[in-house]
């Protein structure tokens, strides 16, 4: 699985809250909250990001609540992947059960900045930075969780199984 | 190398000789449990998936606990798609009202949890079966759904803290403040995704039920799981109760850890946790003089038969004052029983205190206490954060049971032995 994407930057304990406020959890059509995705952060985000572009964040990515609509709000903005230096655990169960790719890079973090282009590799284990021409390994993504991400999350993956 | 009991018990689950943190396994569940909030949720995913039964009816727990008896029609259509679940399927351990009890109080008393489980809950409290030497970690519904059809779930290994009690508990001091005093040493996130794995000479003098205590607040360190390895006490509790074989398993001599903490037990005194975060720990004698409109003595944290006796031995020929309301839910329906016969509900009526059925209740800020705006609790629960037990503008000062019972009679917060 090979990502390429231009990158939107924000910083520390981005928690769910921000990632899609309370206010919204009326309804679960991914589209719908979508529309609300990082809004207490940046109010244009979604109309801004263009489908495949990528969120780089700083630590504890997605701290808060255990909602769910939280990575799936980020997927149906438009987003193709997360790079962090460290996620919430919950939020990271919940990324690759709704199938949202998310990789913990802190040194990629640190030399990428907000519009540079990245590739993430997540099968050969790097990310490169295009515009910086910098390349940066990551752990590989473990078989099963590749299986998840490719089967778009959890329930479609079990499903495909039985 | 070593590995901790963690580890083990996460490498018997998916069938290898070790695992090491980081390490993603897919693993066996023993108990999947859910609640009448989040097991409509959980049973909306497991229809997604589209399986025609569970993977084993009896290893499903479904627990209507947390606005129950009905507190409301939102309330009461959960549970009935909960309840009719559960008889299609034939979930063995389901729990009507009159049988039912807190969960986390519940299932270990009936024997469902046993040592050596893997315990998948959707609920945050799960952790509290740890204190059976068991591992036991909270999940999402659509993790949950996903277990009830398959039986699995992916989980990363947590890499472990080591905390090593020693010396004697003083007089007032339980369970409940030896977490208290860890969770304000560490912080709210300093186990985060980390196994709290409780040790040392000081164990031995507590009983299983502040063990659970213990166990429970794993999460509000932010623990993954709580886990004290099991030994005479353990066996002896699950000895008659156990419906499945136990396993045991312990941490190797040269296991490693991620850091290791001692703490001196003879030290600590009773202390309570101010709002909004559980972290905020101050021994109770720097708190003294605060008012408090209500105390509540409950949950799944401290509404076991030993907190309810810790309650007795200050409410005892004493009334609650009249400024207060003092409500108190034992944790289960056995619990309820043993209160009873052995005489305490005679000393919490004489004393001026409500008694309800087994609900959580006030934990949540769900109904049997809800605070207006303004007002302040004494609870014996784990979470302080802001609204929790009602209006945003309320606060909540979290304390073991001698010192909930102590500031019901004081109308204020006091340390017990001001009142005895
Ligand atoms: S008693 Fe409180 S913390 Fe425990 S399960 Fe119920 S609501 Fe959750």
């Amino acid at each position: 699985m090979k990502i390429k994407g231009r990158v939107w930057k924000f910083g520390d304990h981005i928690d769910t809250d921000v990632i899609i406020p309370a206010r919204y959890l009326n309804t679960s059509d991914p589209y719908e909250l979508a529309k609300h995705c990082m809004e207490d952060a940046d109010p244009e985000f979604a109309s801004k990001v263009k489908e495949g572009d990528i969120i780089v964040a700083g630590e504890n990515f997605g701290c808060g609540s255990s909602r769910e609509h939280a990575p799936i709000a980020i997927k149906y903005a438009g987003i193709s992947c997360v790079v962090a230096k460290s996620f919430a655990r919950i939020f990271f169960r919940n990324a690759f059960n709704t199938g949202l790719p998310i990789v913990e890079c802190p040194e990629a973090v640190e030399k990428t900045d907000e519009g540079d282009e990245l590739l993430v590799d997540l099968e050969a284990g790097k990310i490169v930075n295009l515009t910086k021409g910098l390349e940066f390994e990551i752990e590989p993504i473990p078989d099963f969780m590749m299986e998840l991400l490719k089967a778009g999350g959890l329930i479609p993956y079990i499903k495909s199984k039985v | 190398m070593g590995m901790t009991i963690a580890e083990k018990i996460l490498a018997a689950k998916c069938g290898k000789d070790s695992v090491r943190p980081g390490e993603i396994i897919m693993a066996k569940v023993d108990i999947a449990l859910a609640n009448d909030v989040t097991a409509p949720l959980a049973i909306k995913a497991f229809e997604e998936i589209g399986k025609e039964s569970v993977f084993d009816r009896e290893r499903i727990a479904l627990v209507p606990d947390h606005f129950t008896p009905n507190k409301d029609i939102k309330a009461a259509q959960q549970c009935k798609i909960m309840r009719e679940f559960a008889k299609k399927h034939g979930i063995v351990h389901y729990f009507e009202i009159g049988k039912m009890g807190v969960e986390h109080a519940l299932l270990p008393e009936q024997g469902i949890v046993v040592p050596g489980d893997l315990v998948i809950g959707a609920d945050s409290h799960t952790c509290t079966y740890g204190a059976l030497g068991a591992f036991a970690t909270g999940v999402g519904s659509t993790d949950l759904g996903a277990v009830m059809a398959t039986g699995q779930i992916w989980l990363k290994v947590p890499s472990s803290i080591k905390f090593v009690l020693k010396g004697k508990k003083g007089r007032f001091v339980t369970g409940k403040d030896i977490i208290l005093h860890i969770i304000g040493m560490i912080g709210v996130d300093g186990a985060r995704y980390k196994a709290m794995e409780f040790a040392g000479e000081t164990l031995k003098e507590l009983c299983m039920d502040e063990r659970f205590t213990i166990c429970n607040m794993a999460i509000e360190a932010g623990g993954k799981a709580g886990i004290i390895p099991a030994d005479d006490i353990t066996k002896a509790y699950v000895e008659g109760r156990a419906k499945r074989e136990p396993a045991y398993f312990y941490s190797d001599e040269d296991a490693s850890y991620e850091d290791t903490y001692e703490i001196n037990v003879s030290e600590l005194e009773p202390v309570v946790a101010l709002p909004h975060l559980p972290e905020n720990v101050k021994p109770v004698r720097e708190v003294k003089g605060v008012k408090i409109d209500q105390a509540f003595i409950g949950s799944c944290t401290n509404g076991r038969i030993t907190d309810l006796r810790q309650a007795a031995e200050v409410l005892k020929g004493r009334k609650v004052h009249p400024d207060v309301r003092l409500i108190i839910i034992p944790a289960t329906q056995q619990i309820y029983r043993q209160a009873m016969e052995e005489g305490l509900f005679e000393i919490f009526l004489e004393a001026g205190a409500a008694i309800s059925t087994p609900t959580c209740g006030p934990c949540l800020g769900g109904h049997m206490g809800v605070l207006a705006e303004g007002e302040r609790a004494v609870a014996t629960t784990n979470r302080n954060f802001v609204g929790r037990m009602g209006h945003p503008r309320s606060e909540v000062f979290l304390s073991n049971p001698y010192v909930a019972a102590a500031s019901a009679v004081a109308g204020e917060i006091v340390h017990p032995e001001e009142v005895l």
